[in-house]
């Protein structure tokens, strides 16, 4: 296992700017993650970093400079369920894809249910539930993907700002529950120093990184922290953002 | 609007569109050989009702039968030009021209390949009825969000997993408006293709009764085959609220 490493990645999209011309989205990009280690990645919108985890998904491929990561995951800013089916069929779609039939899948599906507050809402479909709840069940269905590898792509950027803190909070005692190699995009800086181990931080287009933080912070951490506080001050002052 | 008003509103259009029908019919200058009033329609409708429901059955199971047919072939269909770019683009172009082959013109040839019994008329019914339904499956098909597709070859989906858990699902909603645009088109359908040689049916009866001075009872048959459209139409809505009840729910991004 050698979880992710990303070494001087430069990925253009031909054609595809305003009047035709070439958007380079990364440039000179490097990232590592350590397997088992949470690394956030921040930047302005626009900076390339979806790009950058299709790149570590295997969506993409890189035109200059390599990307060597275990097998990865996507969860994707929007939770993507699918409309007609429960939330533990959808939960399962990891699973089924794999070919394990729809009961058996069920089956591995429901302890997850039980363990992320989801208990007695196996049965209901996407629409029945909450945001938050959608993107938990969400969460289960990339765990069930059984990959080293998460690749979250702002999963609480569609929930209004209550719901994101409490999912925050869910998602760092998942997290330490369920161990895994995390790359983390965000925008919220604050949601990067509380749920990461490094915070990394990007520029804007053609993205590439400019400075990486060491949290190491004991956890659980609150927004409110003095250390969290003064981390998140130091990334914007990164990002040139100072307060 | 209140629910007094849902019954009433439509009763008043219909009943204001059968007494105009009515006064002109009795009082215009149309012979009521050639536009029989609707108190004689209605009189047919009764006095004819076992003649009617014979004919209605033969139609009725024609028009069933070729909605199942262009459903499935134009479901198929819709799933081969969505996964080929291809034949979309070498084989839409016919598609829409199929639609413009006046059924009289072909009705020789059919009548030549497949005799006077049912299956003339299942092709001409599906000929008719196959086009909607292809145009809105596919179209169904191609609104498939490209994020969920993303995902799912991240979870290492094949093509056909995709198509199972995805796109078949997607495509459903896309089927059942097709087929309720079919179902009126397939009555006309039905009509034309007992005119190109039958025994029996509602087109028939239309066909038999005008040369024989019978026009109301040839409204009559109009009447029957109208209502079982509608009848036709409503039951494929129930049917489609219960099995793709997700389809008329607000999309993406609910929070609650």
């Amino acid at each position: 296992m050698d979880g992710v490493r990303v070494d001087g990645v430069e990925r253009i999209f031909r054609g595809r700017g305003r009047r035709g011309d070439d958007v380079v989205a990364l440039r000179g990009m490097s990232l590592r993650a350590a397997p088992g280690e949470i690394v956030a990645v921040v930047g302005a919108s626009g900076c390339g970093k979806s790009t950058l985890l299709e790149l570590i998904c295997g969506l993409q491929a890189p035109d200059a400079g390599t990307v060597a990561a275990d097998p990865a995951v996507l969860m994707p800013q929007r939770d993507l369920l699918l409309p007609w089916a429960s939330a533990l069929d959808n939960a399962g779609l990891a699973l089924r894809v794999r070919g394990v039939s729809a009961a058996k899948a069920r089956v591995e599906a429901v302890p997850w249910f039980e363990r992320f507050g989801l208990g007695g809402f196996e049965h209901a479909r996407p629409a029945e539930l909450s945001g938050g709840m959608r993107q938990r069940v969400a969460f289960v269905r990339t765990l069930l993907a059984g990959k080293p590898v998460l690749a979250l792509d702002e999963p609480f950027a569609a929930l209004d700002a209550l719901t994101r803190q409490e999912m925050q909070g869910w998602l760092a005692r998942a997290l330490a529950q369920e161990p895994r190699t995390v790359v983390l995009v965000t925008h919220d800086v604050e949601e990067a120093v509380v749920l990461a181990d490094r915070v990394v931080v990007m520029s804007p287009r053609p993205g590439r990184a400019v400075a990486e933080l060491e949290v190491g912070l004991p956890r659980p951490r609150h927004r409110t922290d003095a250390a969290v506080v003064a981390l998140r001050e130091r990334a914007l002052e990164a990002l040139g953002m100072a307060a | 609007m209140n629910r007094a008003a849902r019954v009433v509103a439509p009763l008043a259009i219909l009943l204001a569109l059968l007494g105009a029908w009515e006064l002109y019919a009795d009082f215009g200058p149309v012979d009521r050989l050639i536009l029989p009033a609707p108190h004689e329609v209605a009189q047919r409708l009764w006095l004819d009702r076992s003649l009617l429901w014979d004919n209605l059955k033969v139609t009725a199971g024609e028009i069933l039968l070729g909605i199942l047919v262009a459903g499935a072939a134009g479901f198929v269909c819709a799933i081969a030009l969505h996964l080929s770019l291809t034949l979309r683009r070498s084989t839409y172009p016919l598609l829409v021209a199929s639609q413009t082959i006046p059924i009289p013109l072909i009705a020789p040839l059919l009548v030549v390949w497949l005799g006077f019994g049912i299956a003339p008329k299942l092709v001409v019914i599906a000929l008719i009825s196959f086009f909607p339904i292809v145009v809105t499956t596919l179209d169904a098909l191609a609104r498939v969000d490209a994020g969920q597709v993303k995902l799912m070859r991240t979870l290492d989906a094949s093509r056909w997993r995709i198509m199972r858990h995805v796109e078949l699902p997607a495509a459903l909603p896309g089927l059942f408006s097709g087929a309720k645009v079919a179902v009126a088109v397939a009555v006309i359908g039905a009509v034309f293709a007992e005119w190109i040689g039958s025994s029996s049916g509602l087109g028939n009866l239309v066909q038999t009764s005008i040369p024989n001075l019978a026009t109301a009872r040839a409204y009559a048959a109009v009447v029957i085959l109208s209502a079982f459209a509608i009848t036709l139409f409503a039951l494929l809505t129930l049917a489609e609220r219960l099995v793709v009840p997700w389809a008329h729910e607000p999309p993406q991004g609910r929070n609650r």
